[in-house]
């Protein structure tokens, strides 16, 4: 049995790597592998908690998680594709016809 | 079925409607008998309702009939109302039996014309609105009638609105109405402020109580007589009857002569105790009538279209009846209304029919010697002529006698006077229109000559009809030399007619006045007779000699220019002042203003928007921080 301290340090490490790389990496595929390393840090928290407190809620919302993961990963790397089809670059700095 | 009366306006309105729904599936034949028809049917009912008030006693009247309550607001309420007593009778009688005549000779007069039945559903709805002007129990729904014939003369004024000249005297007539409207209805809130009602009876019993402070009283009294001179083509405001003519002559010989233009002499007898009660007002009233009968008698000296020369006359005439209704005499006025509304509608269809026989030729300059070529028409125009100068045992004499005999009882000498000198310019100019008409050398077009024709049938039986109430029309009014009791017109008005100290003439004075106006008119007949039959030349002459004189009468007076100078010259200037500096800079500018300054938000804030992810993500990062700290502090 991992005690919860650990697991709850391992996550937050886990989330604050991706967190870091997020605001520190320029392209996107870069930046979706943090999103999905915050996500599975936050999964994993989840599961920690759900077996401290032996209930289920925690490990219900865990597959939620994942399945919008999946889905958010399939239309992101589907977006991110058109974008390097179009503009030849993924880089974020060249991305900006949002500009105010 | 005299207690049917309230339905007499409603015939010729079901007849708008009925035109409105189906006129286009109407033949012409249908059209005219529908038109017609439904005045008749008015008529009758005006008839049978005059019959059942010759035997009611004078104090069960008015005869009122409350359709339905129409605006109820707080304490203010005003009634679909309508009533039945002398003076409104002997109005719908005069409006459907001269409206009845006048729709019969527009069938033939209109008949080539494309609009048929728009004309005849102008007509109707003018009969209509006519009515209940006439009728209102209230001074309210009479604004509703007063407003309705202004807007139908203002479309048949415009009937032939393809012509440039007749669709602007339709709107000068419409923006000159309005002017005097606006005095009439602040008289009315006046009423209505203080009295709270705007029911006849009620401002009548409020005046005979002393309810009302006399100044305000003057003051309501000269507001609704503003809006009567503009109504009745008076001093100040009667410039538009003239432009008027450019619509059919048997509309002007409706509108603009017989029914609408008298409504405010109708409005005046109506209001007979304010006026009674207010003897500065009255004295206005009197004056106004007294100048605008000379000025514009002396204008229609000089006018040489057929159908202003009949205008400026309707002018004068109207004065006459205000002159009356001034002095106190509302009877007079009223009689007077009566049988000029047989002798100028009777004119007028001449001068149509004359019209008609010349191809449309207005100009007396370019007629002459139609006696022979007009058999029907001459001997009724000659008629109507001799009625309205003032000729003996003609209706005419006996009205315009009993108002200027009342002015002259009541000792309102410079009344009087203006009125003698009235008629002698009436006399002048009725006979110069006849002696160049009818008389004279031919000085048509050769054209138009070969064209000459008499009207048919039914535009000469109306003139008929005419003639004949023309002359036997006076005879309900006969003078007091008579007899005491001879006046049976008066005698039948009295009821409502607010009784005031009557001065009592001698005889001798009566007959010296009867002598005077008989006088004046067989010399304003003379005069025209030897200026215009006997020495051709001479008005050449007098023309040549006062030039000036001449010129000021031609341009009448120059008061279109002088209100074009003061009045719609600035109005014009100062709306394109407004436009340039008010409507493009204040409100234009306020309008783009919110635009632009909503814009200029916008862009401020869109600088936050910096187009890179990062920047977004860190604001939702700052932003969770922020709510978690929110959450644990």
């Amino acid at each position: 049995m991992i005690p919860i301290n650990l697991i709850f340090i391992f996550g937050l490490v886990l989330f604050s790597i991706g967190l870091i790389a997020f605001f520190v990496k320029r392209d996107l595929i870069t930046m979706f592998m943090a999103v999905e390393l915050m996500l599975n840090a936050a999964n994993l928290i989840f599961i920690g908690f759900a077996q401290a407190f032996a209930s289920l809620e925690g490990q219900i919302i865990v597959f939620f998680v994942i399945t919008v993961a999946a889905a958010e990963a399939a239309i992101g790397l589907a977006i991110v594709m058109l974008i390097f089809r179009q503009k030849k670059t993924v880089k974020t700095e060249d991305l900006n016809l949002m500009k105010g | 079925m005299a207690n049917y009366f309230w339905m007499i306006p409603f015939f010729p309105a079901l007849s708008v409607v009925l035109f409105l729904l189906f006129g286009r599936l109407m033949s012409k034949k249908y059209v005219s008998f529908q038109a017609c028809f439904s005045v008749l049917l008015s008529f009758v009912f005006s008839l049978f309702a005059f019959i059942h008030l010759l035997s009611l006693p004078s104090s069960s009247l008015p005869l009122v009939k409350k359709l339905f309550t129409w605006i109820l607001s707080g304490n203010f309420q005003a009634n679909f109302s309508l009533q039945l007593d002398p003076l409104s009778s002997v109005m719908t009688l005069v409006v459907t039996g001269v409206g009845f005549l006048i729709h019969v000779y527009s069938v033939g007069y209109m008949a080539e014309d494309r609009s048929y039945t728009r004309y005849f559903t102008q007509l109707n709805l003018f009969t209509f609105a006519m009515l209940i002007l006439v009728m209102a129990s209230n001074i309210v729904l009479m604004f509703v009638g007063w407003e309705g014939v202004g807007l139908c003369s203002y479309l048949l004024i415009g009937f032939w609105f393809e012509k440039h000249s007749a669709a602007n005297a339709g709107k000068k007539a419409f923006i000159v109405n309005r002017i005097g409207d606006a005095a009439f209805l602040l008289g009315i809130f006046l009423i209505f402020s203080h009295l709270g009602s705007g029911e006849f009876t009620v401002i009548n019993q409020a005046l005979s109580q002393h309810q009302l402070a006399l100044p305000l009283a003057t003051l309501i009294a000269i507001l609704l007589f503003v809006g009567a001179t503009g109504k009745s083509a008076q001093i100040p405001l009667y410039v538009w009857l003239p432009d008027a003519m450019e619509g059919p002559t048997p509309v002007s010989a409706l509108i603009h002569a017989a029914t609408m233009v008298t409504a405010g002499v109708y409005m005046v007898a109506r209001l007979n105790h304010l006026y009674s009660f207010t003897p500065s007002a009255a004295q206005i009233v009197a004056i106004v009538g007294a100048i605008t009968a000379v000025f514009a008698g002396t204008i229609a000296l000089t006018q040489n279209d057929i159908k202003r020369v009949l205008a400026y006359s309707t002018i004068s005439q109207i004065g006459y009846m205000f002159m009356g209704c001034g002095v106190g005499a509302y009877a007079a006025g009223m009689f007077h209304l009566v049988t000029h509304a047989f002798f100028k509608s009777l004119l007028f269809l001449a001068a149509g029919s004359v019209m008609h026989a010349l191809s449309g030729e207005l100009n007396m300059q370019k007629m002459g010697g139609l006696k022979k070529y007009l058999p029907q028409t001459y001997p009724t125009f000659l008629i109507g002529a001799i009625a309205i100068s003032g000729i003996p045992f003609f209706s005419g004499f006996f009205s315009k006698d009993a108002i200027l005999t009342s002015a002259y009882a009541q000792g309102n000498y410079l009344v009087w006077t203006l009125g003698i000198f009235g008629a002698v310019l009436t006399a002048f100019y009725m006979f110069r229109l006849i002696f160049l008409t009818f008389h004279g050398p031919e000085r048509m077009d050769e054209e138009v000559k070969k064209h000459i024709h008499e009207s048919p049938p039914v535009m000469t039986i109306p003139l008929v009809i005419l003639a004949i109430l023309s002359i036997v029309g006076g005879y309900i009014g006969l003078p007091a030399v008579v007899g005491k009791e001879a006046n049976w017109f008066f005698k039948f008005l009295t009821p409502v007619i607010s009784h005031h100290e009557e001065v009592h003439l001698s005889l001798s004075t009566e007959w010296l006045l009867i002598l005077a106006s008989t006088v004046v008119a067989l010399t304003g007949i003379f005069i025209a007779y030897v200026l215009y039959l006997k020495k051709p030349s001479l008005p050449h002459q007098m023309v040549a000699r006062f030039p000036r004189a001449y010129r000021l009468l031609v341009n009448k007076y120059y008061v279109d220019e002088a209100y074009n100078y003061i009045f719609v010259q600035p109005t014009i200037k100062g709306s394109e002042l407004v436009y340039q500096h008010f409507d493009l800079k204040v409100i234009d500018g306020a309008v783009n203003g919110t635009a632009t300054s909503a814009g200029f938000l916008g862009k401020i804030i869109s600088y936050l928007h910096t187009g890179l992810i990062k920047d977004y993500a860190l604001a939702i990062l700052l932003g969770a921080i922020i709510l978690l700290g929110y959450l644990l502090l």
